[in-house]
């Protein structure tokens, strides 16, 4: 999603790549979210103002959670050259499991039960991946087959632990993990993770400038920098002061931002420094791009694909947290045909199924992107079946563009 | 270089042997190569060259045989031991990620990490332009994919990143191979002044010219034997033609 076909595609792209320098972002990034900003503009008129509501906007922010949380570890999957179908299926038998721990291993209301529940929960989903990846790494089977058979697995185990039964309600603390009414942070809080966040980004744009002028490397002119750092810190401003704005019912107190918002933000920055920052992050673009260069140099490819899985069925531990507090019940159906909307958002975002190329921002835009089009479309009542054709087209047409935009460039 | 010969060599090959599903590649292969020496090998496709320095560079241990570095007995099971005793080997294919930057192909397998364990991109790219300097090599941008380079970069790229990590004994396969006369040249001088810094070069080449332009010695295999090692400056070309053809030295 980073162009617009038009017959001057080239000037489009100019025009973008220059408004890029100047803002110091890539101009993929920047195309993006000028096309989300049409979008939203867009459904904001055709609903009457209703879309760009801060009550709207809060719940746009909670229906990207867990697809965007999953989405960020979908796109190391297929960087490395792999595929997971399976996080669907995962992400219901990790939440069934999770509900049966609280209501009948540990029992609800205990100070413990939430994040014991929790932190066996990301275990499990860890373990899962894991085995699911070793069996792609050192056994050879395509990724494809593992995780089709993961899909079908783990969706009827999730059936069979409970015989299909609900499990409900929750402990109450672990319900606060999914948002809702309760779980957000206020205004105070939601201010302060501003400050922080402003804070950070100036901070760290100071520390990499300074760096690279000792190491003598060209840096950008200080009244760019600093236009870059006020237009960051502005949208996170923007972003307290919309989740603010939006009151509880209840007692009319502003909500803040919820915590599975919270949770997808740190996902987010942690998994675009594993992405960019850590050895394994470089060895798993190195294996997309060539596996037997990644080889050659000493990288341990199949160790390094089985901790890719394991990675990714740690985020579908985290997604089945948040669903499975918000839905406050287990269900075995839960997450069925999620795989396809974090791998729609991963490759909307701009994640090549050749491998070797994708970005974290790119799938977690992409999953907004994805959201924005089904809330905005519900909030006009199109029906399910439509809205689900309309996607389809979407992430054809988004693909295509795309491969427009990069044959433009060489 | 008949001085070098006192010494010992860097590596020194004995009755090497390696079967693939009962073929044998290699057989009783002797082959050794002195500090600052340039040794061709040469032979038909499926002589056992591409073995050969697949023993050496860590991809296929040796089924039999002896490797000594420096004089002392080793083993060598893997790249990164190879590249541990200072044998660096550029592939035909050069074997780079063609979806990552300069920097990063350079320092693929050996990055540099701050003291917070988080790669140090900085201190990679600054030691990247100072090789790329040193070795007298422009490139465009560092921080562009190495796809949209040409073929002459893309091999400075490849070059530099097994001269840089201090090595001693250096395979290049096919160094030529997709370069223009231009690069060409380039390369050979490279080939000289790696060769002046007292580095031992192992050179696969098609090219007889190339060959007998670099190379001290020339070791000829056919069908996975040595079928003679000779100085460079004791045969003519037609005399090492006949070895790789009929397989046997030349009868003077």
């Amino acid at each position: 999603m980073t162009s617009i076909d038009l017959p001057r595609g080239h000037a489009v792209r100019l025009g973008l790549e220059r408004l890029s320098r100047i803002i110091g972002i890539d101009p993929r990034l920047l195309g993006m979210l000028l096309v989300l900003v049409v979008i939203w503009l867009a459904l904001n008129i055709a609903t009457g103002g209703t879309f760009l509501s801060a009550r709207n906007l809060f719940n746009l922010s909670l229906q990207v959670a867990v697809v965007g949380v999953m989405a960020t570890g979908m796109v190391l999957v297929i960087v490395s050259r792999n595929i997971d179908l399976s996080i669907g299926s995962v992400l219901g038998f990790v939440g069934v499991f999770g509900a049966l721990m609280q209501t009948e291993w540990l029992g609800l209301g205990h100070g413990y039960t939430w994040w014991v529940t929790s932190l066996l929960m990301l275990l499990l989903g860890t373990v899962i991946g894991a085995g699911q990846g070793a069996i792609v790494a050192y056994g050879g089977v395509p990724s494809f087959i593992v995780t089709l058979g993961g899909l079908l697995f783990f969706r009827n185990a999730a059936f069979q632990i409970n015989l299909g039964a609900t499990v409900a309600p929750l402990d109450e603390t672990f319900q606060l993990l999914g948002g809702g009414l309760n779980g957000t942070i206020g205004a105070f809080w939601s201010w302060i993770c501003g400050g922080l966040a402003i804070v950070a980004i100036a901070v760290s744009s100071i520390l990499i400038r300074r760096k690279r002028q000792r190491f003598g490397f060209a840096v950008r002119p200080l009244p760019m920098e600093i236009v870059g750092i006020v237009l960051w810190s502005a949208l996170v401003l923007v972003f307290v002061a919309v989740m603010n704005a939006y009151p509880q019912p209840k007692t009319n107190e502003p909500m803040g931002i919820a915590i599975p918002v919270l949770i997808l933000i740190g996902v987010t920055l942690i998994m675009t420094i594993v992405a960019r920052r850590t050895g394994f992050g470089r060895y798993v673009y190195a294996i997309g791009g060539n596996p037997e260069s990644a080889e050659l140099a000493g990288i341990s490819v199949k160790f390094t694909i089985v901790k890719v899985f394991a990675l990714m069925g740690l985020l579908a531990g985290i997604a089945s947290i948040i669903i499975t507090a918000r839905l406050n019940a287990g269900a075995s159906v839960t997450g069925t045909l999620t795989e396809l909307n974090v791998i729609a958002a991963a490759v909307i975002g701009g994640t090549s199924l050749a491998g070797g190329i994708g970005t974290i921002y790119g799938a977690v835009l992409g999953a907004v992107f994805m959201q924005s089009l089904e809330n905005g479309m519900v909030l006009l009542g199109v029906p399910t079946p439509l809205q689900k054709m309309v996607i389809a087209v979407v992430l054809v047409a988004a693909v295509w563009i795309d491969r427009v935009y990069q044959r433009s460039r060489t | 270089m008949s001085a070098t010969q006192a010494q010992t060599p860097l590596v020194e090959l004995r009755r090497i042997s390696k079967t693939f599903g009962g073929v044998h590649a290699l057989e009783d292969v002797d082959v050794d190569i002195y500090p600052g020496e340039v040794v061709a090998l040469l032979g038909h496709n499926g002589a056992g060259k591409s073995t050969l320095i697949k023993v050496l560079s860590g991809v296929h241990p040796p089924d039999h045989g002896e490797i000594r570095v420096f004089g002392n007995p080793v083993r060598i099971e893997s790249t990164r031991e190879a590249k541990a005793l200072g044998i660096e080997t550029i592939y035909q294919n050069l074997a780079l990620a063609e979806n990552l930057d300069a920097v990063a192909n350079l320092f693929l397998g050996r990055e540099r990490y701050t003291r917070f364990g988080f790669l140090d991109e900085e201190t990679m790219e600054h030691e990247t332009r100072r090789m790329l300097d040193r070795m007298k090599l422009r490139l465009p941008s560092l921080r562009t994919e190495v796809s949209r380079l040409s073929g002459g970069q893309r091999q400075a790229i490849a070059i530099g990143r097994a001269v840089y990590f201090d090595a001693k004994i250096l395979i290049m396969d096919e160094p030529t191979a997709a370069l223009g006369p231009e690069e060409t040249a380039k390369v050979g001088e490279l080939v000289r002044e790696l060769k002046a810094e007292g580095i031992g070069i192992f050179l696969i080449s098609h090219d007889i010219h190339d060959v007998f332009d670099l190379a001290d010695r020339i070791t000829v295999l056919s069908h996975g034997r040595v079928v003679g090692t000779v100085r460079t400056s004791d045969v003519s070309k037609d005399d090492v033609l006949s070895m790789i053809i009929l397989g046997r030295m030349p009868t003077r």
